[in-house]
């Protein structure tokens, strides 16, 4: 345990000192919401029921979520594998699953630490949620969970660096614009909202933002939906891994 | 009689219908250090592969201390260490946290304080990786090969992109690991570095073994004044001597 912490401590200095890991996942969230909140802030979003910047909130506390899932993870992994670092890895006692692990950590912390920052600011301009806290915690989780699963599909069904960025780059983009982590979801028209309603973030986020008002109506088939997800991509991932 | 710690027993390996390894037999004793010789391409790094375990093989087999490393992993990586060629690194580590890591991965690894200074990199400890310079970082992937105090290390061309000096410094470094006891497999493109830390070579053409032997039964054998001229002789080179 105490060597896997070792391992981890030193991975985890890394990715922050990754400047696309500052940028995208810790700092963009912070200036939309600015954003937002002086733009929009307390209005009514559309026919949601929430503010602007209870919606943004929300939202916003996906993007690090959505960074790593679809950025840092999938990236990291196919560069050790394709660099040939996890090949030297399988060539010690210690297994490759290892230095995976330690990244899926590190990863997860970063979004964690972007979403208590972002809290941190919401409770500064006057943000209180009414609903509960610790199942909002725990459902954001279940997100983290299901979108990390997705990228590690990715790390393994792409063969090379070149096919692992276009898929990156056709899931991150349209989940980062069009699933609400950063243009609120309620300015879109109609149809493009019911789509968004089923990409695998977007379903994080409608939950999210229902639970952070309180209502738990509607709630039980998206938790199931990101359970799935999590359950079929972590299993293929695992099947189809390859370290070289 | 001393005692086997590799035996590699018929080994042969294809890739699309080449044949990269044929039928290749040998074994390393304890304590000794060995040298698999052969031009590019020869097989050299594909047999070394397959005793580690990183391909399987068509047939034959190889063992190290008695195990399969396939089906041993485990057990068999924590006696023995390992320089592939081309050691890369994660972007933005620091050579104290590459050795931090790969020190976390064994039971009883060496101070790594004490190889940076043998190796002459404790100054650089706080640098990154993927600054360092060729040379250097070739001392760092020896130095992982034996962070974990292994019984056993296997160096791919361990020495290829060194300036003369540090060839001698890493040179002096193993030949007082191997007056402690260590045994090493490596391979080298050098002549001199086979003659100069070598116990037995074994010369490879094609995947398949020309000769083996000490190095001064080797160079009997083909008649000729030295390791150089006699590897030349065993590979069909002679009208470049």
């Amino acid at each position: 345990m105490k060597r896997f912490f070792n391992m981890y401590k030193i991975e985890q200095k890394i990715f922050f000192r990754s400047p696309d890991v500052i940028v995208f996942c810790i700092l963009m969230p912070l200036v939309v919401f600015a954003l937002i909140t002086m733009i929009a802030g307390n209005k009514a979003a559309a026919d949601s029921g929430l503010t602007y910047v209870q919606g943004a909130f929300v939202s916003l506390s996906t993007v690090g979520i959505c960074c790593s899932a679809f950025m840092s993870i999938p990236i990291t992994i196919v560069d050790l594998r394709d660099r040939g670092i996890l090949r030297r890895m399988y060539c010690s006692p210690c297994s490759p699953i290892r230095i995976l692990a330690c990244d899926i950590i590190s990863s997860g912390m970063v979004a964690a630490f972007s979403t208590v920052l972002l809290t941190i600011a919401a409770v500064i301009v006057g943000y209180r949620m009414s609903g509960n806290a610790l199942v909002f915690i725990i459902v954001w989780l279940l997100t983290m969970l299901s979108m990390f699963s997705i990228g590690l599909l990715v790390a393994s069904v792409c063969r090379t660096t070149k096919s692992m960025n276009i898929v990156t780059s056709v899931l991150y983009f349209p989940m980062l614009l069009f699933s609400g982590a950063t243009i609120p979801a309620e300015v879109f028209p109609a149809p493009v909202r019911a789509i968004i309603k089923w990409m695998p973030l977007g379903v994080g986020i409608e939950t999210l933002k229902k639970i952070s008002i309180g209502t738990y109506e509607g709630v039980f088939l998206p938790v199931i939906v990101l359970t799935v997800i999590a359950a079929i991509c972590i299993l293929i991932s695992v099947k189809t891994f390859r370290w070289e | 009689m001393s005692e086997q710690c590799i035996r590699v027993e018929n080994l042969s390996k294809s890739f699309s219908g080449r044949k990269v390894v044929d039928d290749l037999s040998f074994e390393v004793n304890k304590g000794e250090v060995y040298a698999i010789l052969g031009h590019n391409g020869a097989g050299k790094s594909t047999t070394i592969d397959l005793i580690l375990g990183l391909k399987e093989p068509d047939s034959g087999e190889a063992t190290i201390l008695g195990m399969k490393a396939s089906k041993n992993r485990k057990k068999v990586f924590e006696k023995v260490g390992v320089q592939l060629q081309h050691t890369e690194y994660q972007n933005m580590m620091t050579v104290e946290e590459a050795c931090l890591e790969y020190a976390s991965l064994y039971e009883k690894p060496y101070d790594y304080n004490e190889l940076l200074i043998t190796f002459g990199l404790s100054e650089l400890k706080k640098s990154y990786v993927n600054k360092l310079s060729g040379g250097e970082r070739q001392k760092l992937s020896v130095i992982l090969a034996l962070i974990g105090n292994p019984e056993i290390v296997f160096l791919d061309e361990l020495t290829t992109g060194l300036d003369v000096a540090a060839r001698r410094e890493v040179w002096l470094t193993l030949k007082q690991l191997k007056e402690k006891g260590l045994t090493i497999v490596l391979t080298t493109h050098y002549m001199e570095e086979a003659e100069a830390l070598c116990d037995r070579v074994c010369l490879i053409k094609s995947g398949q073994k020309i000769t083996e032997g000490t190095i001064s039964e080797v160079i009997k054998h083909s008649g000729k004044s030295n390791l150089e001229e006699a590897y030349l002789y065993y590979m069909g080179e002679e009208e470049l001597l």
